[in-house]
């Protein structure tokens, strides 16, 4: 498992929250219990599978919403 | 494509602005296209945020205005449409405007976080890098006004460091050669060379970056049921609307409803209540870790003290001393030679008040347990300790010596008599300092409406009686081990009062743990941290009714809040259906409105200060 850290651009809407939490809780390989939106440091948290699914897959499901990524850490978790 | 239009989502919302304020002014015949290219372009990027929502199996707010613009173009209601859009984009602007600047107390915070540091490479030269890439064990320069990028030791070199990013404390500490240093604090002057300890969230300024971070998104049972509540909320605003279209066959009623319906400033407001009394805290060394740790501690009605290091100093020192005889220096050389063997705390208390002197060589050197020291210093038979080895060395008090011994205890000394050769010379009274201040802040405690104000300590009860005589607190009880005291705490809280315990947060933590909210005297360091619910930095007692006044601040406006937007979509339904004036314009403004009331009613918080 790995430990993934993405800092979005500030989050503003009171919807998007919801709205990233049901995407990136809707891929494989993220444990969806791990999952934490942070709206006022506008991060999400997550644990994930690396041999299910890449940090990009992770990146690539919560810009298609339209929320840009800053930038992303990964450690081991 | 998206991605282009949500990217211009600013200048959008501003030539649709333009658009409407021509069609209204302009009295030209393209009025109507005017209005009809301002909703197109208006609802763009909305239209793309519902398609997203609904991908992702979410009705949200941009899913109920979109249909509420198609269903204003279809009924050829250009003017509501273009409004509409047109609020709803420049509401999101000043939504991120103003959020911006409540959140902006905490972001000036994890900007303090250093970016680079200077490596020492293989080839013993330093280079650039990113602090990610900075690992446990490496040596790193740090040079004059630069940040310490991790927590480490001084290997090379001096110099002074600001630590107020950690401690609060903003005079500079001189570090040298063994000194720890800490990650976020700034070398005002000189070079040094560092190990690398701990790194990136290990440091302590990562720690106390994560705290808040998380604390700052922390919800309260209150908030999770608002959450769970808009999940339902908005999908049931939809089906309302489609159930007045069938059955009225009114576009216009059913779009409008979908418009009131909105449930942003309910979603908002108490986020944006605690990310700026959160803020506000951090900003005055100030710690609360999360949401609900601000209502419980709005709550408060005991507070119950430690006293060593708490209302205390911590630190005791010689307070009043008599001497008997002739050759007051001989006999404090021989006292200070004799307490020079002993670690006992009073001992380091009666060399400190000594100072430099003469010593002599101590022989036979014996510990009289709960009584002192006897040794012998050349011919001379020493004793150094409290009354009851005086008489078990059958050292004759005179009555002016009993008299001292009367008054040092009253004023809450614990004593320290030294007789050469039976015969008494020398009696000091040592006792630990009030801290200055803490007078004046527990009154300031009490007119916030704190009504019990207690001392626990491991001290004798005259000792605690004093000083809670002398701080005007309720109750005082002495003689207490760390278990009894988490017992004590315990009994009250059985009797219905809500309990906040303060502590240094080292043997205090059953207590800490147990107490409906823990507050430690951290100086930021410390498993304070990790227990506790609320960190006073800098051990800085004075924060301490500044932190209460806030969270009472603080769980106000939230409720005010709460009120707020409920408030709002109760009177947009209740005007919709008994009011003529109602429509969607008017509907969107009024819930955009109270979406910027509740930020700037929580933007007050940023700013709130304890009036004195």
């Amino acid at each position: 498992m790995q430990k993934a850290v993405i800092q979005l651009e500030t989050l503003s809407c009171p919807s998007c929250m919801q709205k990233i939490e049901n995407a990136v809780k809707g891929l494989n390989g993220v444990n969806q219990d791990s999952l934490k939106v942070l709206f006022n440091a506008s991060k999400v948290k997550v644990d994930f599978d690396s041999e299910t699914i890449t940090i990009n897959d992770i990146k690539k499901a919560i810009e298609d919403l339209g929320y840009p990524v800053v930038k992303s850490k990964v450690k081991s978790a | 494509m998206q991605r282009y239009i949500l990217s211009k989502k600013n200048s959008i919302t501003l030539i649709s602005a333009i658009l409407i304020a021509l069609a209204f002014f302009g009295r030209f015949s393209i009025d109507n296209w005017a209005l009809i290219i301002a909703s197109i372009l208006g609802v763009a990027p909305i239209g793309i945020q519902a398609y997203q929502a609904l991908k992702v199996k979410v009705v949200s707010i941009d899913v109920l205005v979109t249909i509420a613009v198609i269903g204003a173009v279809l009924i050829q209601n250009y003017e509501e449409s273009a409004i509409v859009t047109f609020l709803f984009l420049f509401g999101s602007y000043l939504e991120q405007r103003t959020l911006n600047k409540t959140r902006s107390a905490i972001k000036e915070l994890t900007e303090l976080a250093p970016e680079s540091a200077l490596k020492q490479m293989e080839n013993g030269e330093y280079e650039e890098v990113d602090v990610d890439d900075v690992e446990e064990g490496d040596i790193l320069l740090v040079k004059t006004g630069a940040k310490v990028p991790v927590d480490g030791t001084v290997l090379i070199g001096e110099g002074h460091i600001n630590e107020a990013s950690i401690t609060g404390e903003s005079v500079p500490v001189r570090k040298k050669v063994d000194s720890e240093v800490f990650a976020g604090t700034i070398l005002e002057n000189g070079t040094i060379q560092i190990r690398s300890d701990r790194v990136g969230e290990d440091t302590t300024f990562g720690r106390i970056i994560e705290l808040v971070e998380e604390a700052q998104d922390s919800k309260s049972e209150a908030e999770r049921f608002i959450d769970r509540f808009s999940k339902f909320y908005t999908p049931a605003v939809l089906v309302l609307g489609i159930i007045v279209w069938l059955f009225s066959k009114d576009i216009e009623l059913a779009i409008t409803i979908l418009v009131l319906g909105c449930p942003g400033a309910l979603v908002i407001g108490v986020p944006v209540s605690n990310v700026a009394g959160i803020g506000n805290g951090a900003r005055n060394g100030v710690l609360l870790k999360g949401s609900e740790v601000i209502n419980d501690f709005s709550r408060v009605d005991t507070i119950v003290f430690d006293k060593t290091g708490t209302l205390t100093i911590g630190n005791p020192e010689v307070a009043e001393k008599e001497f008997y005889g002739n050759n007051p220096e001989d006999v404090l050389g021989y006292l200070a030679s004799v307490e020079r063997e002993s670690d006992h705390p009073l001992a380091k208390a009666v060399l400190q008040n000594i100072g430099e002197t003469t010593l002599s060589t101590v022989e036979e050197t014996e510990v009289i347990k709960g009584g002192g020291i006897v040794a012998k210093i050349g011919v001379h038979r020493i004793a150094v300790g409290n009354v009851a080895l005086m008489e078990k060395e059958n050292v004759k008090l005179s009555e002016k010596a009993k008299k001292d011994i009367v008054r040092f205890e009253k004023n809450g000394n614990s004593l320290v008599l030294a007789a050469v050769d039976g015969e008494l010379k020398v009696l000091m009274g040592i006792r630990d300092q009030i801290r200055p201040g803490v007078k004046k802040d527990l009154q300031k405690l009490k007119l916030l409406g704190v009504k019990n104000l207690i001392v626990l300590s491991g001290d004798n009860q005259g000792t605690v009686d004093l000083v809670a005589r002398e701080l005007e607190l309720t109750e005082a009880h002495g003689h207490m081990l760390p278990e009894e005291k988490s017992a004590y705490i315990e009994q009250i809280q059985a009797k219905g009062q809500t309990i906040a315990f303060v502590g240094d947060g080292v043997n205090d933590s059953p207590s800490l743990a147990l107490a409906n909210i823990g507050i430690a005297m951290g100086s930021g360091t410390d498993v304070a941290i990790e227990t506790s619910d609320v960190v006073l930095m800098n051990s800085d007692f004075s924060r301490l009714p500044h932190a209460l006044g806030l969270t009472k601040s603080t769980s106000r406006n939230m409720k005010q809040n709460i009120t707020i937007a409920v408030g709002v979509v109760l009177v947009l339904l209740a005007s919709l259906l008994f009011s003529e004036w109602m429509n969607m314009s008017i509907g969107m403004l009024v819930h955009e409105a109270s979406i910027l009331m509740v930020i700037l009613n929580g933007m007050r918080l940023l700013r709130y200060r304890l009036r004195e």
